[in-house]
Formats: structure tokens, C-alpha cells, sequence
């Protein structure tokens, strides 16, 4: 008997391609591409590629990403006096910086943050098509809104710091730069301006529901993948009707740390946890330098860090400074 | 008690899986740890040493990989000479020469031969005043007035070891870890984005702004961030785009000595001053020297460097920041005395002590 798993697979389903349903209406000609097989995409998922739903929202979503990402590259090639080789030498230190400070939240000449701004705007565009997409296409499977709610709780950390925080900051200076060592620095940067953003407890339960979500989901995928020859891999069936598999794998739990999490539950919690990690850290950002301009002093100022009123112990490095 | 279900035992069998697979790697990962555990206690090449820079507990301390921690070669390449202390009654170096250094003309002759030789060795310049024709007898004038400043000025900085022309020369007629202005650093872009985003000597090769040094150490910016309460009113405080700037500087300050941000911060509270180790204080009072360094003495000298020593974008003299001396060294030359033998460059009277 072959076994049919992803990740070192040994069988690959690759034959006719499935086409979804079809209502004799045009229903199945929403959908586009000719379907092809992939070995490599076989190893790691399933080997199909294609047909894709596009609509009024992908294209719209597609389109203004793709300009959203070629006025970013197009200005990072201006910027080099249009060299490809400089372009590619280049490449992680370049970026789309905002607007220079002194323009507040008014509209920048176009070399100095007016692309930004624009480029900001068609990503706005695309990534809440996508949302909306998201959102159309769960319905129209009949489905639950799980995966566009979890998506719009990164949307909100995207607002916070390309959108409400700047407005509330008074200037589009304070957004993040699209670049790949220029936004690294924004957060380097961001961290360090504002007393150590380490002692921003937003901050902190978003490294919790992050570093959470990274365990849940290990133990989560441990745990599944270990009793998958007793059945735990038909986890829908084991939600309405526990077998052995689920047996085992609460008992081991419950034996092991005194607590197990349900069949359903543990998707529950997987999801809370990655919902709430930009959730949360969106709130942290939302507040810095618009409540708290230094986390440090505030976290001592809340009992939350403590005080060190009294000496160092430096008196004792003063005389061999060097 | 729990068995596996009946029907496995008959099923493995029937589908059996390779398992030295799986074996093979794990021994090759079992031997390589082995192999690597070995190295490390053993012999280890990346070894590392640690300077303690501040109270236990905090981890302010440099950490160094031994085998990286070299005698800067070019102290190989120093001479010096004992001073020849004057008894009275010596003729001058004004009076013996027609054609002596001015600034150096109070100097007893033998003096004045002993260090015009040793100012030749220390900046590689063979004829270094023997006349104005050429200009670098000029710009020594106004060094020998800079050095002396430095010694007088800023011994809390320089504190015993000092500074000759060997300090940043090194050898060289032109010392190495100088600057220009490089701003913009990228075409077709204005404001902030035009001063970042490039990898480029004054940005350490970051992405940070290339105006740090500009900015800080021959303009007056405000280096420092941070707001000192919870809650400030935000107008006119530092921005994002000052705060990468500091960032670029102290990537400087770090890359010049070869130590780490625990070299002078506790890295908790950057800002805090009470917390920061004895170092941050050498730094802020270097800050000041450079700006002196900078702005009384090496603009003066603009009209004298010829076209070619000038900063190739914008015409500017060259300029110095921490590189320039201490050339990744946190003592620069390793602490070596460079004024005991040389009491003509410790001040900037005309009344020189020798001992």
C-alpha cells in the first residue's frame, strides 16, 4: 500500500487535473490557467498548480501590487543613475524612503517621498482587494471567515505603521521605508528613539503570542503527525468522533504536563495566538511617541521594570577609563 | 498497556522502509558534533576573551576572538628621540637658521633639528620645511598649533600617552581614516532620501545616512535622541531619520576603535548616562576635540591643500573623526608615550619645559 504524505514523499497524485465543480452556468470559467504538475511542488504539498479564481479583487489586488512594486524598483534603479550592475550591487542597501520630515502629512515633491506616498497608496489598494478576495472567496465556499479575520489582524499592524500612526505622528516621515536594510534600520531606529521598545508590554505579548505561536504550532504538528497512523491525520473526523488517535494524544499530554487542549481547541488556541501577535504589537507601536515616547522610564515609572535608585558600581571603573 | 493496533505489525512488514538512511545521517551528524565538540575544547581557534567595562551583571564588556586581537604594526614604525635639555646660552633655532620654522623658532637649535628630523619620519615627508614652496610646510604650521592644542587641551582625552604627528601620519603624508562630505549619495533624489541608502566609507557600509560625520563632528547636531520623561510634547524632538544618524555615528565610534555598543552604553538604556560605563565619557569629550580639530584648524587650511587633496564632490578639506586616530584601536599605537620625549608639542606657549 502506497502512503501519501507530504514532505519526503514517496507517492505523488499527478494525473488528471481536478477543476473544482462546475454548475453548467459558466461557473467553472472563473477560473484560469491551464493546470500543470509539479514534482517539486509534490515533495512539499500538492502537485497541482492551478487553475486560479482571479475576479474584479486579485486583478485589482495583482495590478496595483505589481505597480506598487515597480515604482519601488524603478525608483531604487533611479537612484543609481539607471546601472544595472549598480542596481544589483546595490539592491539590499537601496530603498523607498518616506518623505523628509519637514513635509508633515502634506504631499511631497515626487524625489523627495512623493513615489513613496504614491506607491503607498496602490499597496493600500492591493493588499485590501486581497482582504476583500479573501473574504469573497470563503463565502462563496461555503466556508467560515477564519483565514480573512486572521489576515485583517495583519492588516492592522500594516495600517499602524504605514497609516494611522504617521497621521497620528503628524508626518509620513515616521513610516517604514520599503527596502530590505533600510527597514531594518527604521526598526533598529524605532526601538532605540523611544527608550527601548523592549519595555513596551504590548511589545512583550507580542513576542509571547509570536514565540507561542511557534511552540503551539510544533506541538501541534508533533503531536498529529505522531499518531497519524492510527487515524489522528483525519482530524475533522476525530473532532466530531474521537478515536484511538486523539485518545492517545490527549493522554500523552495530560500525562506529560497535567493539561491537553482539545481536537478543536488546539486550533483555537493556534489561531488566537498568531491572531493576537500583530494585534498586540500593533497597539504597541500605535502608542510609541504618540502616548510613551520612553518605554524605559515608563516601565520603571509603572512598577513594570525595576528602579535602580541606588549606585552602580561604577566608581570603581572610573580611575581606568580608557 | 497499550498495544499497537493488530493490524500493524502485519502492515510494517509488508511495507518495510530503508532505515540506514536515516542512520547514515545521523552519524555523520554525530561524528561532526563529536569533531566540533573536540575542536572547541580542545583547541579552540575562535576563542574569546572578554574586557569588563562596567559593573557585573550587565554585560558591558567587549568581547574579543583572540587570535584577532593584534599589535597594531605601525607602532613598529615609530621613532623617537630623547629631548636634549638646553643648560643656557644655546643658540636658537631662529637665530641659526634663515629660513627656520617660524613656530618652532623659539626652539634651541639642536631641538629644532631633532624634531623637524623626527616630523619628517613621522609624516614621510622628505622636505618638510625646507621652505614654503611647498605647502605642506604650511599646513604643518597650523598641526604643530593643533597638536599642542590637543595635548594642552584635551589631556583628559589623550591623557598620558598624548599625540605627535605620528598619532594620525602613521608614515604617511596624508593619514589614513580622513573624510570628506559625500552627500547626496544617490542621484535623482532629494531630502533624507538622498543621504542614506548607500554603502559608503562614512556610513560604515551601511544603509545608514552618510551625513553622520558631517553633521555631527564639523556641524553642531544634537547627537542625543532620547526623550528623558515618559511623555514629552513631541514638537521639535528627534525624528526617526536624526536617530539613524546617531546610529551611523556610533557605527563609526564602534568600527574605529573595534569595540561594541557595551564598550561605553548599557545597552538597556542607551540614553541613561548614569548607567553608561567611564568610556562614554572619553567619547563625548573626543566629540568636542574633533569639532575643534575640525573646524579651527582644518578649514584654515583650505586655501593652502592643493586642488587634488580636496574632497572630490564638494571640494572640502579633509576632515578627521575617531579612525583617524585610533585606526581600530581603542588606545590608539596601544597607549605608547608620544609627548614625554617631545615637551615642544605639549603647549602652545613659547616657554618649553624640558625635563
Amino acid at each position: 500500500m502506497p502512503e501519501y504524505q507530504n514532505i519526503f514523499n514517496q507517492v505523488q497524485v499527478q494525473g488528471e487535473p481536478e477543476m473544482g465543480m462546475d454548475n453548467g452556468q459558466g461557473l467553472i470559467g472563473e477560473r484560469v490557467g491551464k493546470p500543470f504538475f509539479s514534482t517539486f511542488a509534490g515533495w512539499v504539498g500538492n502537485a497541482q498548480i492551478g487553475p486560479i479564481k482571479l475576479g474584479f479583487f486579485g486583478l485589482t489586488s495583482l495590478f496595483t501590487g505589481i505597480l506598487w512594486l515597480n515604482i519601488i524598483g524603478i525608483n531604487m534603479l533611479s537612484q543609481v543613475d539607471w546601472s544595472l550592475s549598480e542596481f544589483v550591487r546595490q539592491l539590499f542597501w537601496l530603498a523607498l524612503e518616506p518623505p523628509s520630515p519637514e513635509y508633515g502629512l502634506s504631499m511631497p515633491p515626487l524625489d523627495d517621498g512623493g513615489w513613496y506616498i504614491i506607491a503607498s497608496f496602490f499597496l493600500l489598494v492591493s493588499v485590501c482587494s486581497w482582504w476583500i478576495r479573501s473574504y469573497v472567496r470563503a463565502q462563496e465556499l461555503g466556508m467560515g471567515k477564519h483565514v480573512c479575520w486572521a489576515f485583517a489582524a495583519a492588516i492592522w499592524l500594516f495600517l499602524v505603521l504605514g497609516l494611522f500612526r504617521p497621521i497620528l505622528m503628524g508626518s509620513w516621515s515616521e513610516a517604514v521605508p520599503y527596502g530590505i536594510f533600510p527597514h531594518l534600520d527604521w526598526t533598529a531606529a524605532f526601538s532605540i528613539r523611544y527608550g527601548n521598545l523592549y519595555y513596551n508590554p504590548f511589545h512583550c505579548l507580542s513576542i509571547v503570542f509570536l514565540y507561542g505561536s511557534t511552540l503551539l504550532f510544533a506541538m501541534h504538528a508533533a503531536t498529529i503527525l505522531s499518531v497519524t497512523r492510527l487515524g489522528g491525520d483525519r482530524e475533522l473526523e476525530q473532532i466530531v468522533d474521537r478515536g484511538t488517535a486523539s485518545e492517545r494524544a490527549a493522554l500523552f499530554w495530560r500525562w506529560t504536563m497535567g493539561f491537553n487542549a482539545t481536537m478543536e481547541g488546539i486550533h483555537r488556541w493556534a489561531w488566537w495566538f498568531a491572531v493576537l501577535t500583530p494585534i498586540t504589537g500593533g497597539i504597541g507601536i500605535l502608542l510609541t511617541g504618540t502616548v510613551v515616547d520612553n518605554w524605559f522610564i515608563w516601565a520603571q515609572e509603572h512598577h513594570f521594570a525595576p528602579s535602580y535608585d541606588g549606585s552602580y558600581g561604577y566608581e570603581a571603573y572610573q580611575a581606568e577609563g580608557q | 498497556m497499550f498495544r499497537k493496533p493488530d493490524w500493524y505489525e502485519e502492515w510494517a512488514k509488508a511495507n518495510p522502509i530503508r532505515s540506514s538512511g536515516p542512520l547514515v545521517l545521523l552519524c555523520t551528524v554525530g561524528v561532526a558534533i563529536i569533531v566540533a565538540v573536540g575542536i572547541i575544547l580542545m583547541a579552540n581557534p575562535w576563542q574569546t576573551s572578554t574586557l569588563q567595562t562596567g559593573p557585573r551583571g550587565l554585560a558591558l564588556g567587549v568581547i574579543k576572538i583572540d587570535a584577532n586581537r593584534t599589535e597594531d604594526p605601525t607602532i613598529a614604525g615609530y621613532s623617537s628621540s630623547e629631548p636634549i635639555i638646553p643648560t643656557g646660552g644655546e643658540v636658537l633655532a631662529r637665530d641659526a637658521y634663515e629660513n627656520a620654522e617660524e613656530s618652532l623658532g623659539h626652539l634651541t637649535k639642536d631641538n629644532y633639528d631633532r624634531l623637524v628630523t623626527a616630523m619628517r619620519s613621522w609624516t614621510g615627508i622628505e622636505d618638510l620645511f625646507a621652505g614654503e614652496e611647498n605647502y605642506q610646510t604650511v599646513v604643518a604650521r597650523m598641526m604643530i598649533q593643533m597638536t599642542q592644542n590637543i595635548n594642552e587641551g584635551y589631556e583628559e582625552h589623550v591623557g598620558g600617552a598624548g599625540v605627535n604627528c605620528y598619532t594620525c601620519h602613521r608614515g604617511q603624508p596624508v593619514p589614513s581614516g580622513i573624510w570628506f562630505n559625500n552627500v547626496p549619495v544617490n542621484s535623482n533624489v532629494s531630502g533624507w532620501a538622498a543621504a542614506q541608502n548607500r554603502a559608503t566609507m562614512n556610513s560604515e557600509y551601511t544603509s545608514l545616512p552618510s551625513d553622520a560625520l558631517e553633521k555631527y563632528l564639523n556641524d553642531y547636531n544634537v547627537i542625543r535622541v532620547h526623550d528623558l520623561e515618559s511623555r514629552v510634547d513631541n514638537e521639535g524632538t528627534a525624528t526617526i531619520q536624526d536617530t539613524e544618524r546617531t546610529y551611523s555615528l556610533m557605527n563609526h565610534f564602534s568600527n574605529s576603535l573595534n569595540v561594541n555598543c557595551t564598550f561605553c552604553h548599557n545597552t538597556r538604556a542607551f540614553y541613561d548616562l548614569e548607567q553608561s560605563a567611564p568610556q562614554l565619557n572619553q567619547a563625548q569629550l573626543a566629540i568636542g576635540m574633533i569639532q575643534e580639530i575640525n573646524l579651527d584648524y582644518l578649514t584654515q587650511i583650505e586655501d593652502v591643500l592643493p586642488p587634488h587633496r580636496l574632497g572630490p564632490m564638494h571640494g572640502d578639506v579633509p576632515k578627521v573623526a575617531c579612525l583617524t586616530c585610533h585606526k581600530g584601536y581603542s588606545k590608539p599605537l596601544n597607549g605608547l608615550d608620544m609627548v614625554s620625549d617631545w615637551p615642544e608639542l605639549t603647549t602652545t606657549d613659547d616657554e618649553v619645559v624640558y625635563e
